[in-house]
């Protein structure tokens, strides 16, 4: 848990013209770890993660992946060290068929025989998206476009991989199956997680650690466990 | 945990996209024939009522400026109103080549090689003047999006347009003439297929594939490792580098070129072209410019109605077929 952190953020704010959207946050990712970012609408946590996968530019503040400063690089070359990000909202490319999405994941590996080992963990994760391989993106339900968001994310090969609110607008059902897909995929491949959810119950179970976010502040933070008994959080997130 | 569904090898051929290099016999042989075809039928234009002829040039024309517009606006979606702008600078580059340089370069008695090989340098340099313009507008202004990189091509194509009516070398507002007439069948047919054969191949192969992804996503596309902004400026660069070969083939056709000519319902007209062939589709922005250059001759008694037959046509169409003439693909467009 102790190690050197594979992420670390600090003193990060962001602004819109005029609105401070992320003011003053710091937090911590350990390698291999899973680790949630809570808060509710428009709370800064979409923001937070443009600008850590380089989307946005931050007004001060630093941001550091396995020791490097990454603060101010082009977004494909933050891809290209190995930070994914798996955009709110299923961004799939929808006029693309899924093969050709997840070989847009690829767009940076010139290994080839890598990239075709990789697909085939990611059919074996969601075998669902091997069966609808030529299938236009945009033509797949919503959950089925968040597997192939996050395969298309994982055919890069990332050591780091953040996830933007996977479970909004999907089947109840299908959001199970795709949590515990990042638990395996964290466990299995080793890839540390950052989890964007206002799905708390479900994101504080699967992670080790989390933080929440309000209006753009770190109000509070600390082992799952211990917010998921948290009173505030409780009335606030988790529905009583 | 998951299963591995032990099933056949997936075929590469339909699951990926394909290496430019795979696609190439194909539409080589397509390149080629179309290429022979140009110069073939040009054979013959001769024995064809001039009338006839003119129009067609106009067509192959007006193809390589829908099919340039479509990589910009259809494949990357990024909405350009200054393909006129490009497309001047293209004609007015190209003609000074072949009105000053010309008689310079051909010596006394030159032969058709010699003019064909002095028309085609004219064009390469009309086509690259445009291109760097293209950069030119395209880095700074790319970073703006839909109405407002909309609007920086417009003021774009107003600009050039006023600079070339203030160049006095070039005829200023009278407008540049004497230019010679090198445009044929062949010439404008010839680029024509260039330019449907490169934006083809470019949208077709695993490189190509940025492009549409930039469209249909931005912030998906810049997530997985793309370099949305290298490829919205290339498509840009690409596209005015064939309006400004169209241009030049303009004016060593209408042998006078006007700043005028050139304004914003010129850009207009193309991007008609795009968007009622369907954006992102070569075929129908193929059929759309062939159809709108024709329909005004047809419609030549009751020109001064042209414009509104325009906006009547598009109005309908938007109703009927958003997705574009020849688009039976599921969701080209997000209207």
């Amino acid at each position: 848990m102790n190690a050197a952190p594979m992420l670390s953020v600090s003193q990060l704010s962001v602004s819109y013209g005029a609105i401070n959207a992320v003011c003053d946050l710091s937090l911590e990712i350990p390698q291999g770890g899973i680790v949630t970012l809570l808060g509710g609408n428009g709370a800064g946590k979409t923001t937070t993660l443009h600008t850590l996968s380089g989307l946005l530019r931050p007004k001060s503040g630093r941001v550091t992946f396995c020791g490097e400063d990454i603060t101010r690089l082009p977004p494909h070359q933050i891809v290209a060290r190995g930070l994914s990000h798996v955009p709110e909202g299923r961004m799939v490319f929808a006029n693309l068929s899924v093969a050709e999405n997840l070989a847009m994941g690829a767009f940076l590996q010139t290994d080839k025989a890598l990239v075709a080992e990789t697909r085939e963990h990611i059919f074996a994760l969601f075998p669902r998206l091997k069966e609808r391989l030529r299938q236009t993106a945009g033509t797949l339900s919503g959950g089925e476009q968040q597997m192939l968001a996050i395969g298309r994310a994982l055919m890069g090969c990332p050591k780091f991989l953040m996830l933007d609110e996977p479970s909004l607008g999907i089947a109840p059902r299908l959001i199970t199956t795709i949590f515990e897909k990042i638990v395996e995929i964290n466990r299995t491949q080793g890839i540390t997680i950052l989890l964007v959810e206002q799905n708390a119950n479900l994101a504080l179970e699967i992670s080790s650690y989390g933080y929440v976010l309000e209006t753009g502040h770190i109000v509070c933070q600390g082992p799952s466990r211990d917010l998921r008994q948290n009173p505030q959080l409780k009335a606030a997130y988790l529905g009583g | 945990m998951a299963e591995i569904p032990q099933s056949r090898a997936p075929n590469p051929k339909s699951d990926t996209p394909v290496p430019v290099w795979r696609l190439l016999p194909r539409q080589h042989l397509a390149l080629a024939l179309g290429l022979v075809a140009a110069v073939v039928i040009s054979r013959f234009s001769g024995s064809i009522d001039a009338y006839l002829v003119d129009v067609a040039i106009g067509i192959g024309i007006n193809v390589i400026l829908a099919v340039s517009l479509n990589l910009v606006n259809g494949h990357t979606g990024q909405f350009s109103l200054g393909h006129a702008g490009f497309m001047s600078v293209g004609a007015y580059l190209a003609a000074a080549c072949t009105v000053f340089a010309g008689p310079r370069l051909l010596g006394a008695a030159p032969g058709p090689l010699a003019h064909n090989l002095l028309f085609f340098g004219a064009l390469l340099i009309g086509g690259l003047g445009a291109a760097f313009a293209g950069l030119l507008v395209g880095i700074p202004s790319l970073r703006l999006k839909g109405d407002y990189l909309a609007l920086v091509t417009l003021g774009f194509g107003e600009i050039i347009r006023v600079i070339f009516q203030n160049v006095e070398v070039l005829g200023g507002a009278l407008g540049f003439n004497g230019v010679p007439a090198y445009t044929d069948f062949a010439w404008a047919y010839g680029w024509g297929v260039l330019t449907i054969f490169t934006v083809s191949c470019l949208v077709n192969s695993t490189y190509g594939r940025g492009f549409i992804a930039t469209h249909d996503n931005e912030i998906a596309a810049q997530s997985i490792g793309l370099d949305t902004t290298r490829y919205k400026t290339v498509a840009f660069a690409v596209g005015a580098f064939f309006a400004g070969v169209a241009g030049g083939l303009f004016a060593h056709l209408k042998l006078s070129i006007d700043p005028r000519g050139f304004d914003f319902t010129r850009s207009i007209e193309i991007v008609v072209m795009v968007i009622l062939g369907g954006m992102g589709n070569t075929l129908g922005v193929i059929l759309a410019a062939v159809l709108l250059t024709i329909l005004p001759e047809i419609l030549r008694p009751v020109a001064e109605y042209r414009m509104v037959l325009y906006s009547l046509l598009l109005i309908i169409l938007m109703i009927t077929r958003p997705q574009g003439l020849l688009n039976f693909r599921f969701g080209k467009t997000r209207l």
